[in-house]
Protein backbone atom coordinates (compact mmCIF):
# COMPACT_ATOMS: atom_id res chain seq x y z
CA UNK A 1 0.00 0.00 0.00
CA UNK A 2 2.64 2.53 1.11
CA UNK A 3 4.93 1.10 -1.51
CA UNK A 4 2.28 1.94 -4.09
CA UNK A 5 2.10 5.52 -2.88
CA UNK A 6 5.86 5.98 -2.87
CA UNK A 7 6.39 4.33 -6.23
CA UNK A 8 6.60 6.20 -9.49
CA UNK A 9 2.97 6.28 -10.42
CA UNK A 10 1.45 9.21 -12.24
CA UNK A 11 3.48 12.04 -10.78
CA UNK A 12 5.47 12.86 -13.89
CA UNK A 13 8.59 11.15 -12.57
CA UNK A 14 8.55 8.16 -14.89
CA UNK A 15 12.21 8.80 -15.76
CA UNK A 16 13.27 8.02 -12.23
CA UNK A 17 13.46 4.86 -10.20
CA UNK A 18 14.42 2.46 -13.01
CA UNK A 19 18.20 2.66 -12.76
CA UNK A 20 20.11 -0.54 -12.14
CA UNK A 21 21.90 -0.59 -8.80
CA UNK A 22 25.35 0.16 -10.23
CA UNK A 23 24.09 3.29 -11.97
CA UNK A 24 22.58 4.49 -8.70
CA UNK A 25 25.87 3.80 -6.97
CA UNK A 26 27.88 5.70 -9.57
CA UNK A 27 25.50 8.65 -9.41
CA UNK A 28 25.62 8.81 -5.63
CA UNK A 29 29.40 8.68 -5.51
CA UNK A 30 29.67 11.25 -8.29
CA UNK A 31 27.20 13.61 -6.62
CA UNK A 32 29.13 13.29 -3.38
CA UNK A 33 32.47 13.86 -5.09
CA UNK A 34 31.14 16.83 -7.04
CA UNK A 35 29.92 18.49 -3.87
CA UNK A 36 33.24 17.90 -2.14
CA UNK A 37 35.50 18.98 -5.01
CA UNK A 38 33.29 21.88 -6.03
CA UNK A 39 33.31 23.10 -2.44
CA UNK A 40 37.11 22.93 -2.28
CA UNK A 41 37.17 24.84 -5.54
CA UNK A 42 34.74 27.43 -4.20
CA UNK A 43 36.83 28.10 -1.12
CA UNK A 44 39.82 28.74 -3.37
CA UNK A 45 37.66 30.77 -5.77
CA UNK A 46 36.34 32.92 -2.95
CA UNK A 47 39.78 33.61 -1.55
CA UNK A 48 41.15 34.51 -4.95
CA UNK A 49 38.26 36.76 -5.94
CA UNK A 50 38.11 38.54 -2.58
CA UNK A 51 41.88 38.98 -2.80
CA UNK A 52 41.53 40.59 -6.24
CA UNK A 53 38.82 42.88 -4.89
CA UNK A 54 41.21 43.95 -2.15
CA UNK A 55 44.23 44.34 -4.45
CA UNK A 56 45.99 41.26 -3.12
CA UNK A 57 47.01 38.04 -4.82
CA UNK A 58 45.36 35.40 -2.68
CA UNK A 59 46.53 31.80 -2.39
CA UNK A 60 48.73 30.98 -5.39
CA UNK A 61 51.42 28.60 -4.13
CA UNK A 62 49.97 25.11 -3.76
CA UNK A 63 49.18 23.53 -7.09
CA UNK A 64 48.42 25.39 -10.33
CA UNK A 65 47.03 28.85 -9.47
CA UNK A 66 46.93 27.72 -5.84
CA UNK A 67 44.05 25.36 -6.58
CA UNK A 68 45.16 22.82 -4.00
CA UNK A 69 45.18 25.38 -1.20
CA UNK A 70 41.84 24.29 0.30
CA UNK A 71 42.85 20.65 0.14
CA UNK A 72 46.05 21.48 2.00
CA UNK A 73 44.04 23.40 4.58
CA UNK A 74 41.72 20.43 5.02
CA UNK A 75 44.61 18.03 5.59
CA UNK A 76 46.22 20.46 7.99
CA UNK A 77 43.01 20.75 10.02
CA UNK A 78 42.74 16.98 10.12
CA UNK A 79 46.23 16.68 11.64
CA UNK A 80 45.52 19.22 14.38
CA UNK A 81 44.83 18.29 17.96
CA UNK A 82 41.19 17.40 18.57
CA UNK A 83 40.33 19.42 21.69
CA UNK A 84 37.26 18.57 23.73
CA UNK A 85 36.87 21.24 26.43
CA UNK A 86 35.82 20.29 29.95
CA UNK A 87 32.48 22.08 29.98
CA UNK A 88 30.94 20.34 26.97
CA UNK A 89 28.20 17.73 26.74
CA UNK A 90 30.38 15.22 24.93
CA UNK A 91 27.91 13.17 22.88
CA UNK A 92 26.04 16.17 21.51
CA UNK A 93 29.28 18.08 21.02
CA UNK A 94 30.69 15.38 18.76
CA UNK A 95 27.39 14.74 16.98
CA UNK A 96 26.69 18.38 16.07
CA UNK A 97 29.25 18.83 13.25
CA UNK A 98 28.30 15.42 11.86
CA UNK A 99 24.62 16.40 11.74
CA UNK A 100 25.49 19.66 9.99
CA UNK A 101 27.71 18.14 7.32
CA UNK A 102 25.65 15.02 6.61
CA UNK A 103 22.52 17.13 6.13
CA UNK A 104 24.45 19.45 3.83
CA UNK A 105 25.61 16.55 1.65
CA UNK A 106 22.16 15.00 1.41
CA UNK A 107 20.43 17.99 -0.16
CA UNK A 108 22.18 17.46 -3.50
CA UNK A 109 20.21 14.25 -4.16
CA UNK A 110 17.33 15.96 -5.95
CA UNK A 111 19.28 18.62 -7.88
CA UNK A 112 18.92 18.09 -11.66
CA UNK A 113 22.35 18.44 -13.29
CA UNK A 114 21.16 17.60 -16.78
CA UNK A 115 18.66 15.78 -18.99
CA UNK A 116 18.55 12.08 -19.73
CA UNK A 117 21.90 10.94 -21.14
CA UNK A 118 23.53 7.74 -22.30
CA UNK A 119 26.28 6.48 -20.04
CA UNK A 120 29.42 6.14 -22.17
CA UNK A 121 30.31 2.60 -23.34
CA UNK A 122 26.90 1.22 -22.31
CA UNK A 123 23.33 1.34 -23.54
CA UNK A 124 21.94 2.57 -20.26
CA UNK A 125 20.04 5.86 -20.34
CA UNK A 126 19.61 7.79 -17.14
CA UNK A 127 18.82 11.36 -16.07
CA UNK A 128 21.74 13.35 -14.65
CA UNK A 129 20.12 13.51 -11.26
CA UNK A 130 20.48 11.12 -8.33
CA UNK A 131 16.75 10.88 -7.83
CA UNK A 132 13.68 13.04 -7.88
CA UNK A 133 10.72 13.15 -5.55
CA UNK A 134 7.17 14.37 -5.99
CA UNK A 135 8.11 16.75 -3.14
CA UNK A 136 11.66 17.51 -4.29
CA UNK A 137 11.95 21.15 -3.20
CA UNK A 138 10.20 20.43 0.07
CA UNK A 139 12.83 17.76 0.71
CA UNK A 140 15.62 20.32 0.26
CA UNK A 141 13.91 22.71 2.67
CA UNK A 142 13.50 19.89 5.19
CA UNK A 143 17.15 18.87 4.95
CA UNK A 144 18.23 22.50 5.29
CA UNK A 145 16.22 22.64 8.52
CA UNK A 146 18.01 19.55 9.83
CA UNK A 147 21.27 21.41 9.18
CA UNK A 148 20.12 24.13 11.62
CA UNK A 149 19.95 21.45 14.33
CA UNK A 150 23.69 20.95 13.97
CA UNK A 151 24.29 24.63 14.73
CA UNK A 152 21.85 24.77 17.64
CA UNK A 153 23.26 21.61 19.20
CA UNK A 154 26.84 22.85 18.73
CA UNK A 155 26.12 26.06 20.60
CA UNK A 156 24.05 24.34 23.26
CA UNK A 157 26.53 21.60 24.04
CA UNK A 158 29.67 23.75 24.08
CA UNK A 159 28.99 25.19 27.52
CA UNK A 160 30.42 28.54 26.47
CA UNK A 161 28.72 31.92 26.44
CA UNK A 162 29.90 32.84 22.97
CA UNK A 163 28.83 29.55 21.45
CA UNK A 164 25.38 29.74 22.96
CA UNK A 165 24.77 33.31 21.86
CA UNK A 166 26.13 32.58 18.41
CA UNK A 167 23.92 29.52 18.03
CA UNK A 168 20.85 31.42 19.20
CA UNK A 169 21.49 34.21 16.74
CA UNK A 170 22.25 31.80 14.00
CA UNK A 171 19.14 29.70 14.45
CA UNK A 172 16.86 32.73 14.85
CA UNK A 173 18.34 34.19 11.70
CA UNK A 174 18.09 30.99 9.70
CA UNK A 175 14.49 30.25 10.63
CA UNK A 176 13.50 33.86 9.93
CA UNK A 177 14.96 33.81 6.47
CA UNK A 178 13.70 30.31 5.83
CA UNK A 179 10.17 31.72 6.03
CA UNK A 180 10.97 34.29 3.36
CA UNK A 181 12.68 31.61 1.29
CA UNK A 182 9.72 29.24 1.56
CA UNK A 183 7.32 32.00 0.56
CA UNK A 184 9.39 32.94 -2.47
CA UNK A 185 8.95 29.40 -3.87
CA UNK A 186 5.16 29.51 -3.85
CA UNK A 187 4.87 31.56 -7.04
CA UNK A 188 7.20 29.14 -8.82
CA UNK A 189 5.10 26.13 -7.79
CA UNK A 190 2.02 27.98 -8.86
CA UNK A 191 3.36 28.39 -12.37
CA UNK A 192 5.13 25.03 -12.63
CA UNK A 193 2.33 23.00 -11.05
CA UNK A 194 4.93 20.70 -9.55
CA UNK A 195 7.20 20.38 -6.54
CA UNK A 196 9.69 18.09 -8.24
CA UNK A 197 12.89 19.77 -9.37
CA UNK A 198 12.95 18.05 -12.76
CA UNK A 199 9.33 19.05 -13.32
CA UNK A 200 10.15 22.67 -12.57
CA UNK A 201 13.08 22.64 -14.99
CA UNK A 202 10.84 21.11 -17.65
CA UNK A 203 8.23 23.82 -17.06
CA UNK A 204 10.83 26.53 -17.78
CA UNK A 205 11.46 25.35 -21.30
CA UNK A 206 10.31 28.60 -22.86
CA UNK A 207 10.68 31.22 -20.17
CA UNK A 208 12.76 31.31 -17.03
CA UNK A 209 10.87 32.02 -13.83
CA UNK A 210 13.60 34.42 -12.79
CA UNK A 211 12.26 36.76 -15.48
CA UNK A 212 8.49 36.49 -15.10
CA UNK A 213 8.58 36.06 -11.31
CA UNK A 214 11.24 38.66 -10.66
CA UNK A 215 10.07 39.66 -7.14
CA UNK A 216 10.21 36.00 -6.04
CA UNK A 217 13.70 35.74 -7.45
CA UNK A 218 14.89 38.85 -5.63
CA UNK A 219 13.35 37.67 -2.34
CA UNK A 220 15.02 34.31 -2.79
CA UNK A 221 18.38 35.91 -3.54
CA UNK A 222 18.24 37.88 -0.30
CA UNK A 223 16.90 34.98 1.74
CA UNK A 224 19.54 32.57 0.49
CA UNK A 225 22.30 34.85 1.74
CA UNK A 226 20.63 35.07 5.14
CA UNK A 227 19.97 31.34 5.19
CA UNK A 228 23.61 30.43 4.60
CA UNK A 229 24.96 32.93 7.15
CA UNK A 230 27.03 34.72 4.55
CA UNK A 231 28.12 38.35 4.45
CA UNK A 232 26.47 40.83 4.79
CA UNK A 233 24.26 38.60 6.96
CA UNK A 234 27.09 36.70 8.68
CA UNK A 235 26.06 37.86 12.14
CA UNK A 236 26.57 34.47 13.82
CA UNK A 237 30.24 34.82 13.01
CA UNK A 238 30.57 38.45 14.03
CA UNK A 239 34.01 38.00 15.54
CA UNK A 240 33.98 41.41 17.22
CA UNK A 241 31.02 40.38 19.37
CA UNK A 242 30.92 36.61 19.42
CA UNK A 243 34.47 35.40 18.76
CA UNK A 244 33.63 32.47 16.46
CA UNK A 245 29.91 32.19 17.15
CA UNK A 246 28.56 28.67 17.50
CA UNK A 247 31.88 27.01 16.58
CA UNK A 248 34.03 28.91 19.10
CA UNK A 249 34.83 25.74 21.06
CA UNK A 250 35.47 23.55 18.04
CA UNK A 251 38.85 22.64 16.66
CA UNK A 252 40.46 20.27 14.19
CA UNK A 253 38.25 18.36 11.74
CA UNK A 254 35.06 19.15 13.68
CA UNK A 255 35.56 22.83 12.94
CA UNK A 256 36.35 21.92 9.34
CA UNK A 257 32.99 20.15 9.06
CA UNK A 258 31.07 23.28 10.04
CA UNK A 259 33.07 25.19 7.51
CA UNK A 260 32.44 22.52 4.89
CA UNK A 261 28.71 22.48 5.66
CA UNK A 262 28.51 26.24 5.21
CA UNK A 263 30.17 26.11 1.81
CA UNK A 264 28.14 23.10 0.67
CA UNK A 265 24.98 24.93 1.70
CA UNK A 266 26.16 27.86 -0.37
CA UNK A 267 26.46 25.56 -3.38
CA UNK A 268 23.10 23.95 -2.65
CA UNK A 269 21.17 27.21 -2.48
CA UNK A 270 22.92 28.35 -5.66
CA UNK A 271 21.93 25.14 -7.41
CA UNK A 272 18.38 25.55 -6.15
CA UNK A 273 18.29 29.13 -7.43
CA UNK A 274 19.52 27.90 -10.81
CA UNK A 275 16.93 25.13 -10.89
CA UNK A 276 13.95 27.18 -9.82
CA UNK A 277 14.64 30.53 -11.43
CA UNK A 278 17.24 30.26 -14.18
CA UNK A 279 15.93 27.29 -16.10
CA UNK A 280 18.15 24.68 -14.46
CA UNK A 281 20.47 22.98 -16.93
CA UNK A 282 18.91 24.60 -20.00
CA UNK A 283 21.18 26.67 -22.19
CA UNK A 284 20.78 30.45 -21.90
CA UNK A 285 19.13 32.25 -24.77
CA UNK A 286 21.69 32.82 -27.54
CA UNK A 287 23.18 29.39 -26.96
CA UNK A 288 19.83 27.64 -26.92
CA UNK A 289 19.44 28.46 -30.62
CA UNK A 290 22.05 25.80 -31.27
CA UNK A 291 19.96 22.65 -31.48
CA UNK A 292 22.22 20.32 -29.56
CA UNK A 293 22.84 22.68 -26.67
CA UNK A 294 20.31 20.90 -24.46
CA UNK A 295 21.42 17.36 -25.28
CA UNK A 296 24.01 14.93 -24.03
CA UNK A 297 26.44 16.28 -21.48
CA UNK A 298 26.41 19.92 -22.64
CA UNK A 299 23.81 20.98 -20.03
CA UNK A 300 26.36 20.21 -17.30
CA UNK A 301 28.37 23.14 -18.61
CA UNK A 302 25.45 25.58 -18.55
CA UNK A 303 24.37 24.34 -15.16
CA UNK A 304 27.74 24.87 -13.52
CA UNK A 305 28.20 28.21 -15.27
CA UNK A 306 24.95 29.43 -13.74
CA UNK A 307 25.84 28.04 -10.33
CA UNK A 308 29.23 29.74 -10.47
CA UNK A 309 27.43 32.97 -11.28
CA UNK A 310 25.57 32.72 -7.98
CA UNK A 311 28.75 31.75 -6.12
CA UNK A 312 30.40 34.83 -7.57
CA UNK A 313 27.42 36.86 -6.38
CA UNK A 314 27.98 35.54 -2.86
CA UNK A 315 31.67 36.43 -3.02
CA UNK A 316 30.97 39.83 -4.49
CA UNK A 317 28.61 40.59 -1.61
CA UNK A 318 31.25 39.50 0.86
CA UNK A 319 33.90 41.63 -0.80
CA UNK A 320 31.65 44.70 -0.93
CA UNK A 321 29.17 45.01 1.91
CA UNK A 322 29.73 45.52 5.64
CA UNK A 323 27.89 43.36 8.15
CA UNK A 324 24.39 44.42 9.20
CA UNK A 325 23.41 45.10 12.77
CA UNK A 326 21.30 42.30 14.25
CA UNK A 327 18.14 44.31 14.92
CA UNK A 328 18.23 45.84 11.44
CA UNK A 329 18.69 42.41 9.98
CA UNK A 330 15.75 40.82 11.81
CA UNK A 331 13.60 43.88 11.12
CA UNK A 332 14.34 43.58 7.42
CA UNK A 333 13.46 39.88 7.37
CA UNK A 334 10.21 40.05 9.32
CA UNK A 335 8.89 43.48 8.39
CA UNK A 336 9.90 43.74 4.75
CA UNK A 337 10.64 40.38 3.13
CA UNK A 338 7.71 38.39 4.56
CA UNK A 339 4.90 40.93 3.92
CA UNK A 340 6.26 41.66 0.44
CA UNK A 341 6.41 37.93 -0.31
CA UNK A 342 2.82 37.42 0.87
CA UNK A 343 1.50 40.35 -1.16
CA UNK A 344 3.36 39.06 -4.20
CA UNK A 345 1.88 35.57 -3.79
CA UNK A 346 -1.64 36.99 -3.68
CA UNK A 347 -0.90 39.17 -6.71
CA UNK A 348 0.44 36.20 -8.68
CA UNK A 349 -2.58 34.14 -7.63
CA UNK A 350 -4.97 36.83 -8.84
CA UNK A 351 -3.20 37.22 -12.18
CA UNK A 352 -3.09 33.47 -12.67
CA UNK A 353 -6.75 33.01 -11.72
CA UNK A 354 -7.84 35.73 -14.12
CA UNK A 355 -5.87 34.27 -16.99
CA UNK A 356 -7.22 30.77 -16.25
CA UNK A 357 -10.86 31.78 -15.96
CA UNK A 358 -10.55 32.96 -19.50
CA UNK A 359 -12.90 35.90 -19.65
CA UNK A 360 -10.23 38.44 -19.69
CA UNK A 361 -7.88 40.25 -21.87
CA UNK A 362 -4.62 41.99 -21.44
CA UNK A 363 -6.20 45.10 -19.98
CA UNK A 364 -7.57 43.16 -16.99
CA UNK A 365 -4.15 41.72 -16.40
CA UNK A 366 -2.48 45.09 -16.52
CA UNK A 367 -5.15 46.50 -14.22
CA UNK A 368 -4.58 43.73 -11.71
CA UNK A 369 -0.84 44.29 -11.84
CA UNK A 370 -1.45 48.01 -11.34
CA UNK A 371 -3.68 47.41 -8.31
CA UNK A 372 -1.09 45.05 -6.88
CA UNK A 373 1.59 47.65 -7.41
CA UNK A 374 -0.50 50.35 -5.71
CA UNK A 375 -1.16 48.06 -2.73
CA UNK A 376 2.53 47.29 -2.63
CA UNK A 377 3.52 50.95 -2.69
CA UNK A 378 0.91 51.82 -0.08
CA UNK A 379 2.32 49.12 2.18
CA UNK A 380 5.77 50.52 1.59
CA UNK A 381 4.64 53.98 2.70
CA UNK A 382 2.89 52.56 5.74
CA UNK A 383 6.04 50.77 6.72
CA UNK A 384 8.17 53.84 6.28
CA UNK A 385 6.14 56.24 8.36
CA UNK A 386 7.91 55.67 11.67
CA UNK A 387 11.33 56.31 10.15
CA UNK A 388 11.08 60.11 9.75
CA UNK A 389 9.81 60.35 13.32
CA UNK A 390 12.79 58.38 14.54
CA UNK A 391 15.20 60.52 12.58
CA UNK A 392 13.63 63.64 14.01
CA UNK A 393 14.06 62.25 17.47
CA UNK A 394 17.68 61.51 16.82
CA UNK A 395 18.35 64.98 15.52
CA UNK A 396 16.47 66.53 18.43
CA UNK A 397 18.13 64.72 21.31
CA UNK A 398 21.86 64.50 21.30
CA UNK A 399 22.99 61.04 22.22
CA UNK A 400 25.72 61.14 24.81
CA UNK A 401 28.16 58.56 23.58
CA UNK A 402 29.81 58.29 27.01
CA UNK A 403 26.59 57.98 29.00
CA UNK A 404 27.67 55.02 31.07
CA UNK A 405 31.34 55.85 31.20
CA UNK A 406 32.09 53.71 28.13
CA UNK A 407 31.79 54.69 24.47
CA UNK A 408 28.57 53.14 23.16
CA UNK A 409 27.16 53.50 19.63
CA UNK A 410 23.74 55.17 19.29
CA UNK A 411 21.00 52.56 19.63
CA UNK A 412 17.19 52.87 19.45
CA UNK A 413 16.75 52.53 23.22
CA UNK A 414 19.72 54.71 24.09
CA UNK A 415 18.03 58.05 23.52
CA UNK A 416 16.45 58.28 26.97
CA UNK A 417 19.61 57.08 28.57
CA UNK A 418 21.52 59.71 26.65
CA UNK A 419 19.20 62.44 27.92
CA UNK A 420 19.53 61.19 31.44
CA UNK A 421 23.27 60.94 31.24
CA UNK B 1 14.50 1.07 -7.60
CA UNK B 2 12.48 3.14 -5.19
CA UNK B 3 12.72 6.92 -5.56
CA UNK B 4 13.70 7.43 -1.96
CA UNK B 5 16.38 4.75 -1.60
CA UNK B 6 19.22 6.69 -3.32
CA UNK B 7 18.78 9.44 -0.73
CA UNK B 8 19.28 6.92 2.05
CA UNK B 9 22.44 5.62 0.36
CA UNK B 10 23.75 9.16 -0.10
CA UNK B 11 23.14 9.76 3.59
CA UNK B 12 25.03 6.58 4.47
CA UNK B 13 27.95 7.62 2.26
CA UNK B 14 28.06 11.10 3.80
CA UNK B 15 27.82 9.66 7.31
CA UNK B 16 30.61 7.18 6.60
CA UNK B 17 32.83 9.98 5.28
CA UNK B 18 32.10 12.23 8.27
CA UNK B 19 32.56 9.55 10.93
CA UNK B 20 35.71 8.26 9.25
CA UNK B 21 37.22 11.76 9.13
CA UNK B 22 36.46 12.47 12.78
CA UNK B 23 37.89 9.13 13.94
CA UNK B 24 40.94 9.48 11.70
CA UNK B 25 41.56 13.00 12.91
CA UNK B 26 41.36 11.96 16.56
CA UNK B 27 43.96 9.28 15.87
CA UNK B 28 46.25 11.35 13.67
CA UNK B 29 46.29 14.53 15.70
CA UNK B 30 48.72 15.08 18.58
CA UNK B 31 47.61 15.02 22.20
CA UNK B 32 49.35 17.42 24.54
CA UNK B 33 47.58 17.80 27.85
CA UNK B 34 47.24 21.30 29.24
CA UNK B 35 44.62 22.22 31.78
CA UNK B 36 44.09 25.79 30.58
CA UNK B 37 43.57 24.57 27.05
CA UNK B 38 40.45 22.66 28.07
CA UNK B 39 38.72 25.69 29.61
CA UNK B 40 35.91 27.45 27.81
CA UNK B 41 37.08 30.29 25.60
CA UNK B 42 37.25 33.75 27.09
CA UNK B 43 39.12 36.92 26.18
CA UNK B 44 41.74 37.26 28.86
CA UNK B 45 39.56 36.78 31.95
CA UNK B 46 38.18 33.79 33.86
CA UNK B 47 35.33 32.23 31.87
CA UNK B 48 31.90 32.75 33.40
CA UNK B 49 30.72 29.33 34.58
CA UNK B 50 28.07 28.30 32.13
CA UNK B 51 25.67 25.40 32.67
CA UNK B 52 25.36 23.12 29.67
CA UNK B 53 22.31 24.40 27.88
CA UNK B 54 23.14 27.95 28.86
CA UNK B 55 20.55 28.72 31.51
CA UNK B 56 18.28 31.55 30.43
CA UNK B 57 18.29 33.60 27.28
CA UNK B 58 16.13 36.44 25.91
CA UNK B 59 12.46 35.74 25.37
CA UNK B 60 12.73 37.29 21.88
CA UNK B 61 14.12 34.06 20.57
CA UNK B 62 11.05 32.13 21.74
CA UNK B 63 8.77 34.63 20.02
CA UNK B 64 10.78 34.33 16.82
CA UNK B 65 10.55 30.55 17.02
CA UNK B 66 6.79 30.65 17.52
CA UNK B 67 6.32 33.10 14.65
CA UNK B 68 8.43 30.80 12.52
CA UNK B 69 6.19 27.84 13.30
CA UNK B 70 3.07 29.84 12.44
CA UNK B 71 4.51 30.91 9.10
CA UNK B 72 6.03 27.55 8.33
CA UNK B 73 2.63 25.94 8.71
CA UNK B 74 1.15 28.60 6.47
CA UNK B 75 3.82 27.80 3.88
CA UNK B 76 3.06 24.10 4.09
CA UNK B 77 -0.58 24.90 3.30
CA UNK B 78 0.47 27.19 0.46
CA UNK B 79 2.55 24.56 -1.37
CA UNK B 80 -0.18 22.03 -2.27
CA UNK B 81 -2.50 24.94 -2.98
CA UNK B 82 0.03 26.38 -5.44
CA UNK B 83 0.62 23.01 -7.14
CA UNK B 84 -3.09 22.36 -7.67
CA UNK B 85 -4.02 25.97 -8.31
CA UNK B 86 -4.93 25.36 -11.93
CA UNK B 87 -7.77 23.00 -11.02
CA UNK B 88 -9.23 25.23 -8.30
CA UNK B 89 -8.90 28.62 -9.98
CA UNK B 90 -10.89 31.48 -8.41
CA UNK B 91 -12.42 29.35 -5.68
CA UNK B 92 -9.00 28.27 -4.48
CA UNK B 93 -7.70 31.81 -4.71
CA UNK B 94 -10.48 33.25 -2.55
CA UNK B 95 -10.08 30.51 0.04
CA UNK B 96 -6.35 31.06 0.23
CA UNK B 97 -6.64 34.84 0.43
CA UNK B 98 -8.97 34.35 3.40
CA UNK B 99 -6.42 32.05 5.02
CA UNK B 100 -3.50 34.41 4.39
CA UNK B 101 -5.56 37.31 5.75
CA UNK B 102 -6.33 35.32 8.92
CA UNK B 103 -2.67 34.62 9.56
CA UNK B 104 -1.89 38.22 8.69
CA UNK B 105 -4.13 39.41 11.54
CA UNK B 106 -1.96 37.51 14.02
CA UNK B 107 1.13 38.89 12.31
CA UNK B 108 -0.18 42.47 12.51
CA UNK B 109 -0.99 41.93 16.18
CA UNK B 110 2.54 40.75 16.97
CA UNK B 111 3.95 43.66 14.99
CA UNK B 112 1.83 46.23 16.87
CA UNK B 113 2.69 44.72 20.24
CA UNK B 114 6.38 45.10 19.43
CA UNK B 115 7.06 41.40 19.02
CA UNK B 116 9.23 42.05 15.99
CA UNK B 117 11.43 44.71 17.61
CA UNK B 118 15.00 43.82 18.47
CA UNK B 119 16.74 46.22 20.76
Amino acid sequence: MIQGVLDVADNGLSDFGHDPWWVVLIKIVLAFAIMLVFTLFNIWFERRVVARMQHRLGPNVHGPFGLLQSLADGVKLMLKEDLIPKAVDKVVYVAAPLVSSIAAFMAVAVIPFGPEVRIPWTDVHTPLQVTDLPVGVLYILAIASVGIYGIVLAGWSSGSTYSLLGALRSSAQMISYEVAMGLSFVAVFLYAGSLSTSGIVAAQQHLWYGLILMPSFVIYLIAMVGETNRAPFDLPEAEGELVGGFHTEYSSIKFAFFFLAEYINMVTVSMLATTLFLGGWRAPWPLSLWGESNQDYWPLLWFFAKVLLFIFFFIWLRGTLPRLRYDQFMKFGWKVLIPVALVWIVAVGIIRAISLEGHLNRSWLVLAAGVALVVFLALGFLGEQPIPAEEEGEVGTEVDAYAGGYPVPPMPDREEEGVRG
Amino acid sequence: MNLYLPIVFLGILAAAFAVFSVVASSMLGPRRYNRAKLDSYECGIQPTPQPVGGGRFPVKYYITAMMFIVFDIEIIFLYPWAVYFDSMKTFGLIEMVLFIATVFVAYAYVWRRGGLEWE
